[in-house]
């Protein structure tokens, strides 16, 4: 009996990918967004969680994808990160996925830049990889320009 | 055991501000040895600390405390006399037990330290005979206190053995000697409780906003009053919770007395410290903020400011020296004053320092005004001390002063007088967490700008004659005085609508000492909102203190009015240079706007004079001009005119520029430019170049006198343009004139 880890599972541009679902406090509809001038562009906006105000962070960008294309709006992953409550903004929200541990692979060394840091590993699912994000560093965003 | 935790817990509580009344207590006591009163509470509070700690199997503090006992209750009965060897060595004991307490509070035990030293001190100072009759008072500390004083938590303790004959709590006499708080009424409540009230208080707030905002529109009568009467006692909630954190600053002030004291000693200088407005009330982060800078600034007044009694006498001054602190309410901020009778700051020996350590240039210094190199001692690194002391003078202390002021909002000023003293000034907004403020949209975005920092709103329609521009600085003139522009469009780099030339909305805002103006697109109107902090990521956007939830349930970002100030460097020292050298350090003729001719005098050379001491314009050809004994003049109404060439006189290149030369090319049919001037009954002309334009300006001259003749130089639309001294030109010309024989 080999152990198990359960993940929540979206969909952003091409990549599949999960974050541990101990993290994950909810995934919601597209909130609406204020604006932060001045900060970086992956940081899409603000929005208002019932009463508190969250930070919105934009994987695509952070994962340096190419832009969403007008009028699809992003959901968020709202996960409890070491600094606070983080949304994550996705394209498509999937399923809660069980994974077996043994499945679980490095990332390969080919992956450079800003993957490499993100992404903590794949697991090998029956047709298609789940990559695994943590979520400290999608919104650690020190290193970036303002 | 939980009710012995209690108990030891309130006993730290207790027995630390029972320490503090003693250490007033004791710096009072050596001021006036007398006073017999003040000697009976100290004796009460020791002999309590000692009875309580000997319950509680603090053994080691109960035998420190005793020692402390015997001597005081022989300075109680009079036996002996309060002298300063006395109250050190009690402050000492104070010290102890507080040390001790700290390793109770923090470890649970008394901590490893063996306190002989001070028990042999003490022991020392007791052993001085008696002052009166030999008749030593028998070692009764204090009166039988009944069984039934005992409160009931002393009942239910399961270890009564422990206590000894003597009483443990002096039920009714603790309380006299805690009888400076308001005893009775009051109630302790835990710092981090009334930190959560807080906070229900301010979500309150917002979901009231909120209802308000929506019920605004319905037409439900029974609907609209349950509002009001939610929002009334919202209101009245919110005033009262904010009320429990409030504390007066006298809390705080009361450790200065000791503080004061220790460092005059250490100096070897006498100070004596003065307080004003001990019950003026402060929330208490507040509080716990300025606590360290004020403790900086008392210790650099001593230290570094009050001079010793030999240079005080000198100087004609009183040998004590004063500290005066002050603190008071005025326009919804909280004033506190540190005032020294010292030496003052010593401008030029800051401007030294500061260039020394490479803060600034010699010319830098060279420019500053007295109020901007006072303000160097603020800056990081700085430290005018001669010997770096314990006390302060280590480079840090100012600037980290500043920073800590900053943080909660604050702003600190300083003044200065030499050989009179020097006043530092701390001005801090009095709440945090809910605050009204000004709801702007620029942008397409709505930010919220804290009312506390608002001076006031100007509307301007025509933008293009009101904004000037001084090194490319745009400015409005507002009642007289400079204010740089910020624009918020530009600043945040949002898109904007709105081009030059119609109208803007100017939001005049008050960043840390200097004024600017805020254009912004739309202004809103004014709410009180929940501040929220900003997230780790918003942090370092300096531009920005927080966010709030508006009425609709949307974020809007709360500005940084000090960080906009900054970063548009309107506060910068740079920026500082232009404007104040433009308005503040120069010289100016008036403080009205004056209308004045400009006129250029030859290649490209620009000077004005005052519209009012010009009669006329005239034009007149060349071939008019005549000779009479060395100057040239003119026919005009009458009279002989005598003309002053002013390219000739003032020109940057006098051979070639004249115009009334003998040279025949030149002498072609020109017309000549002629500036009349009355003087008394006698006409003057001064001859230019071109005349280009009449202006208004407030004539603001940024050089002294450069050359006899000229009054200095202004900039005016945005060229460097002489002012002629008209009345000296004139005596020159009229002297010449007349000087010639006929």
């Amino acid at each position: 009996m080999s152990d198990s880890k359960q993940y929540c599972s979206f969909y952003v541009g091409d990549l599949f990918i999960g974050v541990d679902v101990c993290v994950v406090q909810e995934m919601i509809r597209y909130q609406e967004m204020t604006r932060v001038p001045l900060a970086p562009i992956e940081l899409r906006g603000l929005i208002n969680l019932r009463g508190q105000i969250v930070t919105a962070i934009d994987l695509r960008r952070r994962l340096q994808l190419a832009a969403r294309s007008e009028g699809e709006l992003p959901m968020n992953v709202v996960v409890r990160t070491s600094d606070g409550v983080v949304s994550l903004l996705v394209d498509e929200i999937g399923d809660v996925l069980s994974v077996d541990v043994s499945d679980f692979e490095e990332p390969p060394d080919t992956l450079v830049g800003v993957s490499r840091e993100l992404i903590e590993g794949v697991y090998k699912l029956k047709d298609q990889l789940l990559l695994v994000v943590d979520p400290d560093k999608a919104a650690d965003l020190s290193a970036l320009t303002v | 055991m939980t009710g012995i935790d209690d108990l030891t817990k309130e006993f730290l509580v207790e027995s630390y501000e029972n320490l503090d009344q003693l250490d007033r207590d004791f710096v009072a006591l050596e001021h006036d040895p007398h006073a017999k009163d003040k000697l009976g509470s100290i004796f009460r509070t020791i002999h309590t600390i000692k009875g309580t700690c000997g319950c509680l199997g603090f053994s080691k503090l109960e035998s420190v405390a005793h020692v402390g006992e015997n001597l005081l209750s022989r300075l109680r009965d009079g036996e002996l006399l309060m002298d300063v060897e006395m109250t050190s060595g009690l402050l000492k004991l104070a010290d102890s037990i507080r040390e001790i307490l700290g390793f109770i509070e923090s470890a649970g035990n008394e901590g490893g330290k063996d306190y002989a030293d001070v028990k042999e001190l003490l022991v020392r100072l007791n052993d001085t005979p008696s002052i009166n009759s030999p008749a030593a008072a028998a070692a009764e500390p204090a009166p039988m206190v009944p069984a039934d004083a005992i409160p009931a938590e002393a009942d239910a303790m399961a270890v009564p053995a422990l206590c000894k004959e003597e009483p443990v709590y002096d039920g009714p006499e603790r309380r006299v000697a805690a009888a400076d708080s308001v005893a009775g009424n009051a109630i302790r409540v835990d710092v981090t409780l009334l930190d959560r009230l807080m906070n229900l208080v301010g979500e309150l707030v917002l979901a009231r906003n909120q209802v308000l905002q929506h019920t605004s529109s319905q037409k439900d009568a029974a609907l609209l009053r349950t509002a009001q009467r939610l929002n009334l006692i919202t209101t009245e909630l919110q005033e009262g919770v904010m009320k429990t954190r409030m504390q007066p600053i006298g809390n705080l002030w009361n450790k200065f007395p000791r503080i004061v004291r220790d460092v005059a000693n250490a100096c070897h200088k006498k100070v004596r410290i003065e307080m004003e407005g001990r019950e003026t009330e402060l929330d208490k982060t507040i509080l716990e903020a300025i606590k360290d800078p004020l403790t900086h600034i008392i210790r650099n007044s001593v230290d570094h400011g009050i001079e010793t009694p030999e240079h005080r006498s000198t100087a004609g001054k009183a040998e004590e020296g004063l500290l005066f602190m002050r603190a008071f309410h005025e326009g919804g901020q909280v004033i506190i004053e540190v005032t020294d009778d010292g030496k003052g700051i010593n401008t030029e020996v800051v401007k030294r320092k500061a260039i020394e350590k490479g803060l600034i240039t010699s010319d830098e210094a060279g420019r500053m005004s007295e109020r901007e190199a006072l303000n160097l001692i603020f800056a990081a690194g700085f430290s005018t001390a001669e010997r770096v002391t314990n006390v302060s003078g280590r480079g840090v202390g100012m600037d980290v002063v500043k920073t800590n002021v900053e943080k909660i909002g604050g702003t600190v000023d300083v003044q200065s007088r030499q050989g009179e003293g020097t006043t530092l000034r701390i001005k801090i907004p009095l709440t945090l967490a809910i605050i009204p403020a000004l709801v702007v949209t620029s942008g397409g975005e709505r930010f919220a700008i804290p009312q506390v920092s608002l001076l006031e709103l100007v509307r301007i329609d025509e933008t293009s004659s009101f904004i000037e521009t001084i090194n490319g600085t745009p400015l409005y003139r507002l009642r007289g005085n400079l204010l740089p522009l910020v624009y918020l469009n530009r600043e945040l780099k949002l898109d904007s609508e709105s081009s030059a030339g119609t109208a803007a909305n100017i939001v005049v805002l008050r960043g840390g000492e200097r004024q600017f103006g805020l254009v912004v697109d739309q202004i809103n109107d004014t709410e009180e909102i929940v501040v929220k902090p900003l997230a780790k990521q918003l942090k370092r956007i300096s531009v920005f203190a927080g966010a709030t939830i508006m009425g609709d349930g949307r974020v809007a970002l709360i500005l940084d009015v000090l960080g906009m100030a900054q970063r548009a460097n309107v506060v910068s020292r740079g920026h500082e240079a232009v404007v104040g050298a433009a308005s503040e350090s120069s010289m100016s003729i008036g403080n009205d706007r004056q209308l004045l001719l400009l006129f250029s005098v030859s290649g490209g050379q620009r000077m004005a004079i005052p519209l009012s001491t010009v009669s006329r314009l005239e034009e007149v050809s060349r071939t008019t001009l005549e000779d009479a004994g060395g100057t040239k003049v003119v026919q005009y109404r009458g009279e002989i005119m005598p003309l002053i060439e002013i390219a000739g006189r003032f020109g940057a290149s006098p051979a070639t520029a004249m115009v009334l030369d003998s040279d025949p090319a030149r002498q072609a049919a020109e017309v000549v430019q002629i500036v009349v001037h009355r003087h008394d009954d006698r006409y003057v002309g001064l001859v230019v170049e071109q005349i280009l334009d009449v202006v208004e300006e407030r004539l603001q001259l940024q050089k002294a006198a450069a050359r006899l003749g000229v009054l200095g130089t202004a900039i005016i639309k945005d060229r460097v343009t002489e002012i002629l001294d008209v009345q000296t030109v004139v005596r020159m010309v009229l002297n010449v004139s007349e000087g010639v024989p006929a």
